[in-house]
């Protein structure tokens, strides 16, 4: 029987910002302009090799996007009428693919690879009662014997790694292959070129984060067939499926609350910018207003009335996914419109700077209307501007997804998110003996999504912003670091 | 200047009464005063005569904007938003909706001292710490020190607050027990309390801050009166110190003002973190018991103060840079 099928509201976010990414990609190709200057922003091999992490985290959260609702088979179909019934939890592709790991909960904390429980329990052994340490219900549970443990790790990393090596090698030869299709040579020395460095793009270096991620995920994936690789959390989750999931709620804050805070900036701002006038009063009225409102307080005013609205209106939503999804969206919606100030000031200065222009002086002397000169001739000119602020506030905004939820008005506590992962972890790390693996695998998850996306957003900046390329930390010619 | 002043001035009750306004719809158009006491008083079953109770008692019973029963101007002062508006524009913020009640104003008052404490010292420190980590790798340009400087900035501020509180307690508190976990005390107690989220703030914001004023520094060494000042052979140390640091002040200034209004206001995080009854603290108790009359006073205080730091921040200027002429 067919799945059925579920948009949630944010996953139409971030399928359309993957199209909108593939619709820009094409611009791009087309416009002369526009190639020279992304082709700076990955020559820069610290923006390339975060720009393979990113597309990595980007497709883990674009498969857990895909949402569906199985279709209940032991109901009984009693005719064409009656309607098919489904299951009330939805699902995602990446829950099926984790679906081991999603099925194999314990009942409390399990430390990393462990195959014992974390805490001592009552458990009959042989008639009598004892305690001990009992086995884990999932992790470890091929193993017969606890000294069989060690080898099996060795043996299954030992396994991953070789699976990570050859993908990675597989991705470098393809890449060499392409390499020598656009250069017209053999591929011998296309693998040559790319081995010496030799290459327009920093490909090696972008290749050897391929490979570093491969030699991490390998193992990691091989371990996660029979153990909890980061362990698992109080209610007995598999702390690695939650910080996979986790990414997904990280992107579409960071990309929707931009999304969501480019209408008012861009369309007011260069109203304001180039009408002048009361409506540039208005305009500056309005975001001096916002911007005078505490940012936290503002957003958390708004997320509690939110809540309110969702507590009494339960009747709105199918199912709690639904209604934990409309959250995300709302907050994210929120975070826009509390946030266009500065985007919006930004280009009401650079708007009455071309004005001033010729182009735009010759434009409006031909009798070009007004709305026509807005969208063809000062538009184009700032989305440099848009560009550089999306990219920038990107990582910010997961960032401040933590705050948020540790404050109580960041995403439903029922979705994965960092922030959430951070807020219990706070308890755990003050437990006796110390829980800290939740905390390690928030740590890293977001550490390298967000160091990925920041050294990606200076790429994008200096590429964009040439002023900004003379404050790199340089090394003097002869001290190499 | 006092021209200035002045306009400002009378620009920033304008953008109050704005806030005043927004915040009044936010919190009683999205949803009713009904709504609100049906989730206060809590329970299944939330009879009307329970909810009319409660309204009374808060002076939430009379219409919201406009009242049509009522004479001449009264229309328009017999509402709860004339009500409201009246008592926040005087200051006086009313009671809690909890029900415990208690005053607000009197609350804040209170909560603002402990708040000062742990933000004067952290604000003044922030500068400097923060000017004199980007001094030094303006000082070593183009070296190591530089290179790897940056790169630790750039990681420093890919980490969110959060870790550095949670690892600073564990190590600081937990494993070497120098302070206590958290807590507060009045008089010179505070220190003990207060050294621990000053320094984990401190850190927090270093790589931001280390790497926005290294750029300013950078951009006033390319300027005409470095080059002079080295042409007439001034030392390194000397053009840096006494002539770029004054100018970058200015930029720098712009910065650091943006963290003036939270000296007064406190922060959330930290002080929720480390069990400091400071106003901070106050908010998230009050999103957490969704409290709304809290947050609706907070929210006016809060543009209150941001409107009062920038001013202060423009004639801080004036004394900053002798170019800048408020008029």
């Amino acid at each position: 029987m067919m799945p059925k099928i579920v948009i949630l509201w944010s996953d139409v976010v971030v399928i359309a910002t993957l199209l909108l990414l593939l619709l820009y990609g094409l611009r791009v190709r087309a416009s002369k302009n526009l190639r020279s200057t992304w082709t700076q922003v990955v020559r820069d091999p610290a923006a390339l090799c975060s720009a393979v992490v990113l597309l990595l985290f980007f497709a883990v959260a674009v498969v857990d996007s895909l949402h569906f609702r199985r279709a209940l088979s032991d109901v009984p179909a009693a005719g064409a009428q009656q309607n098919q019934a489904y299951a009330t939890r939805t699902e995602s592709l990446l829950d099926v693919l984790l679906a081991r790991q999603l099925a194999g909960r314990e009942t409390s904390y399990s430390a990393p690879l462990a195959i014992r429980a974390f805490t001592k329990d009552s458990v009959e052994v042989a008639g009598k009662t004892e305690r001990i340490y009992p086995r884990l219900l999932y992790g470890g549970k091929s193993l017969a014997d606890d000294a069989e443990w060690a080898g099996d790790v060795l043996q299954r990393v030992m396994l991953g790694l070789g699976l990570g090596l050859l993908l990675a090698l597989v991705i470098a030869a393809g890449v060499a292959f392409a390499l020598a299709r656009v250069r017209a040579e053999r591929f011998s020395s296309a693998w040559r070129a790319l081995m010496r460095n030799q290459t327009d793009l920093p490909l090696r270096a972008a290749l050897l984060t391929v490979l570093a991620l491969c030699v991490v995920f390998g193992p990691l994936f091989s371990l996660a067939q029979n153990y909890h690789v980061f362990g698992s959390d109080r209610t007995g989750n598999d702390v690695f499926c939650q910080a996979l999931k986790s990414i997904r709620t990280a992107f579409v804050i960071g990309t929707l609350s931009t999304i969501a805070t480019l209408p008012l900036a861009v369309g007011l701002g260069i109203l304001a910018g180039y009408l002048r006038g009361w409506v540039d009063e208005v305009v500056q009225y309005l975001y001096t207003l916002l911007s005078s409102i505490p940012n936290v307080l503002l957003i958390a005013a708004c997320v509690l009335m939110m809540q309110v609205f969702i507590d009494t209106h339960p009747d709105l939503f199918e199912t709690g996914a639904e209604r934990a999804d409309v959250r995300l969206f709302l907050l994210c919606v929120i975070l826009g419109l509390t946030g266009w100030a500065t985007l919006c000031r930004l280009l009401r200065a650079e708007t009455m700077k071309l004005c001033a222009l010729d182009y735009v002086q010759a434009a409006n002397a031909f009798g070009v209307r007004a709305g026509r000169i807005m969208v063809r001739h000062i538009f184009p000119n700032v989305v440099h501007l848009i560009i550089i602020t999306t990219v920038l506030d990107f990582s910010a905004l997961i960032l401040y997804e933590a705050v948020l939820s540790y404050v109580g008005v960041g995403v439903d506590p029922s979705m994965n998110s960092f922030g959430g992962m951070i807020n219990l972890a706070r308890t755990e790390m003050s437990r006796d003996p110390l829980v800290w693996w939740s905390f390690a695998a928030a740590f890293t998850f977001m550490v390298t999504l967000v160091l990925a996306a920041n050294l990606f957003a200076d790429g994008v900046r200096d590429a964009f912003d040439p002023r900004s390329r003379t404050f790199r930390p340089r090394l003097r010619k002869g001290v190499v670091a | 200047m006092w021209n200035y002043l002045i306009r400002r001035s009378f620009y920033g009750v304008l953008v109050l009464l704005g806030v005043n306004l927004f915040t009044f719809m936010l919190f009683f158009t999205v949803n009713t005063p009904d709504d609100m006491a049906r989730l206060n008083i809590g329970g299944k079953r939330v009879t009307q005569e329970q909810i009319l109770k409660w309204k009374v008692e808060r002076g939430y019973d009379k219409p919201l904007y406009w009242n049509r029963a009522a004479e001449g101007t009264h229309k328009a002062t017999e509402t709860v938003f004339w009500d409201r508006s009246v008592s926040l524009l005087a200051l006086d913020f009313g009671r809690s909706d909890s029900t415990s009640a208690t005053d607000i104003g009197h609350e804040i008052k209170t909560r603002m001292g402990v708040s000062l404490q742990l933000a004067v010292p952290l604000f003044l420190l922030q500068i400097v710490v923060s000017v004199a980590f980007a001094l030094l790798l303006v000082f070593f340009k183009h070296s190591r020190i530089d290179f790897w400087g940056v790169v630790a900035c750039v990681l420093m501020l890919s980490i969110s607050a959060l870790f550095y509180i949670i690892v600073g307690q564990f190590l600081f508190s937990r494993v070497f027990h120098l302070v206590p976990i958290s807590g507060f005390e009045s008089g010179l107690d505070a220190v003990r309390f207060l050294v621990l989220p000053v320094i984990l703030s401190l850190l927090s914001r270093l790589g931001s801050e280390g790497r926005l004023y290294r750029a300013m520094f950078l951009e006033e060494l390319g300027r005409d009166y470095v080059r002079t000042a080295r042409a007439k052979g001034l030392s390194e140390p000397k053009v840096l110190f006494s002539h770029v640091l004054r100018n970058a002040l200015i930029p720098i200034l712009t910065s650091a003002g943006s963290y003036l209004p939270f000296v007064f206001l406190g922060s959330l995080v930290f002080e929720s973190f480390f069990g400091i009854p400071g106003l901070g603290a106050y908010v998230i108790e009050a999103i957490t018991g969704q409290d709304f009359a809290i947050v609706r006073s907070m929210v006016f205080v809060g543009s209150l103060i941001y409107i009062a730091s920038y001013i202060v921040i423009d004639v801080a200027y004036t004394w900053v840079d002798p170019r800048v002429r408020l008029a």
